[in-house]
């Protein structure tokens, strides 16, 4: 009795003594912000603490961003590239001499989570605007709370359908290539290149999967659609729905699911020997984090795959420019995210980060010099100049959905290639797809958007 | 008789500080007060339960979610005040407890465990299949307005805390009375040996099923209160992390003790937000960062049981007894249940915590 009392105390001195430990190594760790004070050159108004989040020297803004969970594996990457992009902006004069400071918390892609760290940013911490919180089922927990405390919502990262209500959601604003758009772009090419084919969809069960089959199905025959299978993001289990896949005899498969879901889809199919051509949504086909992804749940399964092969011929879409260095964005973005965010992979989620992040600046310059709230989302109502995207903006006073276009990629190698022009169109079902004129703008050289 | 007075005063006291305090602190404390309270509910509901009973119940968020969901339905559907909806939720679930009380009198230990488990996993999942009336993963929007007589310019979340915390201690109340009285004594009964029980005239599975059926109207308070607090119903709120993170919260702050569900409760919900404070204030990278809280909660949950295996409440009722030791200093033995019929270990919690978290 004497003996385990001891044992215990000992234990639980060693349990503190660690918990002190890793308190301690954390703090020796801490970077503090560097605070190199930027005098604005420009000679119009002081500035003022004209909105919350705002006062003369900062702009607070916050997120929401699955950190740990279903949805973390990629999508984690995504803040800390956007918090490079803001250091880098803070380094170079920042917005009007203010400097960004960017406070995302962890929600594990878990709503109700979503709904109490959203409040503390809004409630608690005041910020000026929520900024590309991430999910669809996360994020629709705090849109009418955001819009009925009147927070600038922008740059939701999501391609739901649900954020371009202006009426009813004034304050929200889309930013990626919404699902009905990418699913009527997706569809155009499989009508056009597996004419007659049986086709089959596997799909997320929420807004983002449904918004998907919307467009695809506008595109793509009835006919030679022969199954539809849904998952929902708590359960790996998805056998079953491969087996239904396979079973069908389709030859190819449409995924709209996010990476972890893609990567089980795969490996699943793989033991079934099943092998359709994969035709998957942009927020899922990530080559290096899909890669990374099928090594590792193929790992705990006691199996050892080669990523890059397996990601090998995956058709997608792209809104964003290919990754290579010929492109001016590209570039940029990887100068700046050497510079500040070294650790994360150069993959398609940093590139994601960084350009939400310019587009972000480029809104809050167009807001003026003493921003309002309100000034914020009529400067995105007035529209905003496309910055990194292939595509245009579609921002108007009764428009709030972001880039309207893509192109159509095939994964070799671990890297995205593009297949024909950029191809742009809108929501509805019988709006024409065409192919986008206009030329891609060049990053600027400072690496700051002009005001 | 005299305890009620006792009681009620009691509950006063911690209304006027709750009322105190949700006036001193920001909107997002209040927010959080909301949050304990409709925790501190349904963990007292378990706690009962589990301690008291000595009947597990791993399914528990289910209830939340059909007291949440009548509430979301009655407000979105039928515009009834949300008092009369939380009556009705707590009616609907006080049902559905009976229906599982029934069959979980002819369970025992680990065949309830498994019984409750499937509960838990299965209802939330109802959701999908209706998604016209449940509105599927994305779940239902509440609206919840604060009264015209506060005024427009009220914080609605002080609102939220105030009613959530009058809920909470109404039920406090209730509970408190309910354990001192014969059903009490009748649970305590059973859990410690049923057929010594049945032999004094006890009629056991009643008192089983009365056990659930009142375990059961507390989650459906709580998940009422939830629907409003949150603003939203969604299968997401009910997981079954949700369900072994209330049993938690009963083991942590001490099983079978009503005090115990608030120190419980304080931990669950003020934890995470605090070691995410500290942790984001230390300038951690974001994958480190992240996961801190999830380490946080483990170590505090192994230091509890480590130090005070009866619970934090049990815990500070050795402390009391070890400096004032008087002579009525021996603690009632019936706050702490000893062995219900299966110990929720330690490390269960936690494992399925980050199973979720972790592995995918």
């Amino acid at each position: 009795m004497n003996r385990s009392r001891r044992l215990r105390w000992q234990a639980a001195a060693i349990m503190t003594a660690t918990v002190l430990g890793v308190a301690a190594c954390s703090s020796s760790s801490s970077s503090s912000t560097s605070s190199s004070s930027s005098s604005s050159s420009s000679s119009s108004a002081a500035l003022t603490a004209s909105a919350p989040g705002i006062t003369p020297t900062t702009i607070t803004i916050g997120s929401h961003q699955p950190l740990t969970g279903p949805a973390a594996p990629g999508y984690d990457e995504i803040a800390p590239a956007s918090t490079a992009y803001f250091d880098y902006v803070n380094a170079n004069g920042g917005v009007y001499g203010r400097k960004i400071i960017y406070k995302y918390l962890n929600d594990a892609y878990d709503p109700t989570t979503t709904a109490s760290v959203v409040r503390q940013l809004v409630l608690q911490d005041n910020v000026y605007a929520i900024f590309n919180g991430l999910g669809t089922p996360t994020h629709l927990a705090v849109v009418s709370f955001l819009n009925s405390e009147k927070v600038p919502d922008v740059f939701v990262a999501s391609g739901c359908e649900c954020w371009d209500e202006p009426s009813t959601y004034p304050e929200t604003f889309g930013w990626q290539l919404d699902y009905v758009r990418e699913g009527k772009i997706l569809g155009q090419y499989v009508a056009q290149h597996f004419k007659g084919e049986k086709v089959a969809y596997f799909y997320q069960d929420d807004e983002f999967g449904m918004d998907g089959v919307k467009g695809l199905d506008d595109e793509i025959p009835a006919s030679q659609v022969v199954s539809k299978q849904s998952y929902v993001d708590t359960n790996v289990n998805i056998a079953p729905q491969v087996a239904a896949l396979r079973a069908s005899g389709a030859k190819v498969v449409i995924s709209f699911s996010i990476p972890a879901f893609t990567a089980l889809l795969k490996l699943d199919s793989l033991k079934l020997g099943f092998n359709p051509t994969l035709v998957v949504s942009d927020v899922g086909s990530d080559p290096i984090t899909l890669s990374g992804l099928l090594e590792s749940f193929a790992k705990q399964g006691g199996a050892t795959v080669n990523g890059n092969q397996l990601t090998q011929g995956i058709i997608t879409d792209e809104y964003l420019p290919a990754l290579s260095t010929s492109d001016s964005w590209y570039n940029l973005f990887v100068k700046i995210h050497n510079q500040y965010d070294a650790k994360e992979p150069l993959d398609g989620n940093f590139f994601y980060g960084m350009a939400v992040a310019y587009t972000f600046v480029e809104a809050m310059l167009k807001a003026g010099r003493n921003p309002t709230r309100a000034d914020l989302t009529s400067a995105i109502e007035s529209g905003l100049p496309q910055g990194p995207m292939i595509a245009p903006f579609a921002y108007g006073s009764d428009d709030h959905d972001g880039v309207t276009g893509a192109y159509i990629g095939v994964i070799q190698n671990g890297v995205v290639v593009q297949q024909g022009s950029v191809m742009t169109t809108d929501t509805t079902p019988t709006g024409a797809i065409t192919a986008y004129t206009g030329t891609e703008q060049t990053a600027p050289a400072s690496g700051v958007p002009s005001p | 008789m005299r305890t009620l007075p006792r009681r009620l005063g009691v509950a006063i006291v911690v209304a006027a500080i709750v009322v105190l305090l949700s006036i001193k602190l920001n909107s997002f404390r209040d927010y959080q007060i909301a949050e304990i309270a409709f925790e501190v509910t349904a963990v007292a509901g378990l706690t009962v339960l589990t301690g008291l009973s000595g009947q597990i119940s791993l399914g528990h968020a289910a209830f939340m979610a059909i007291g949440g969901y009548t509430t979301a339905l009655l407000l979105l559907h039928l515009a009834w005040p949300f008092y009369a909806a939380l009556l009705v939720a707590a009616v609907v679930t006080a049902v559905a407890g009976a229906v599982v009380g029934a069959a979980a009198a002819r369970l025992r230990g680990p065949y309830l465990a498994g019984a409750t488990l499937l509960l838990g996993v299965a209802l939330p999942a109802i959701a999908y299949a209706w998604p016209a009336t449940f509105g599927g993963d994305q779940g239902l929007n509440v609206a919840f307005t604060t009264p015209a007589f506060l005024g427009v310019n009220f914080p609605p979340t002080r609102w939220l805390a105030w009613v959530a915390t009058l809920v909470a201690l109404i039920v406090l109340v209730l509970l408190a009375n309910l354990n001192h009285s014969r059903v009490g004594r009748n649970w305590r009964a059973v859990r410690d040996d049923d057929v010594a029980a049945a032999l004094d005239g006890i009629n056991v599975a009643a008192a089983r099923i009365l056990a659930f059926v009142v375990s059961a109207t507390c989650a459906g308070l709580a998940g009422a209160l939830l629907a409003i607090v949150t603003t939203l119903v969604g299968p997401g709120s009910f997981t079954l992390t949700v369900s072994i993170s209330l049993l938690t919260a009963a083991v942590l702050g001490g099983l079978g003790s009503l005090a115990g569900a608030l120190w419980g409760s304080l931990v669950i919900i003020l934890v995470p937000t605090y070691v995410t404070d500290v942790a984001t204030s230390h300038g951690l990278s974001a994958s480190v960062g992240s996961n801190i809280p999830i380490v946080a909660y483990g170590v505090l949950l192994i230091l509890v049981m480590l130090v005070f295996p009866q619970g934090i409440q049990g815990g500070l009722t050795r402390l009391f007894s070890l400096f004032f030791s008087g002579p009525d200093q021996k603690p009632r033995t019936w706050r702490t249940a000893p062995t219900p019929h299966v110990t929720p270990s330690a490390d269960q919690a936690p494992a399925s915590q980050h199973e979720k978290e972790g592995t995918l």
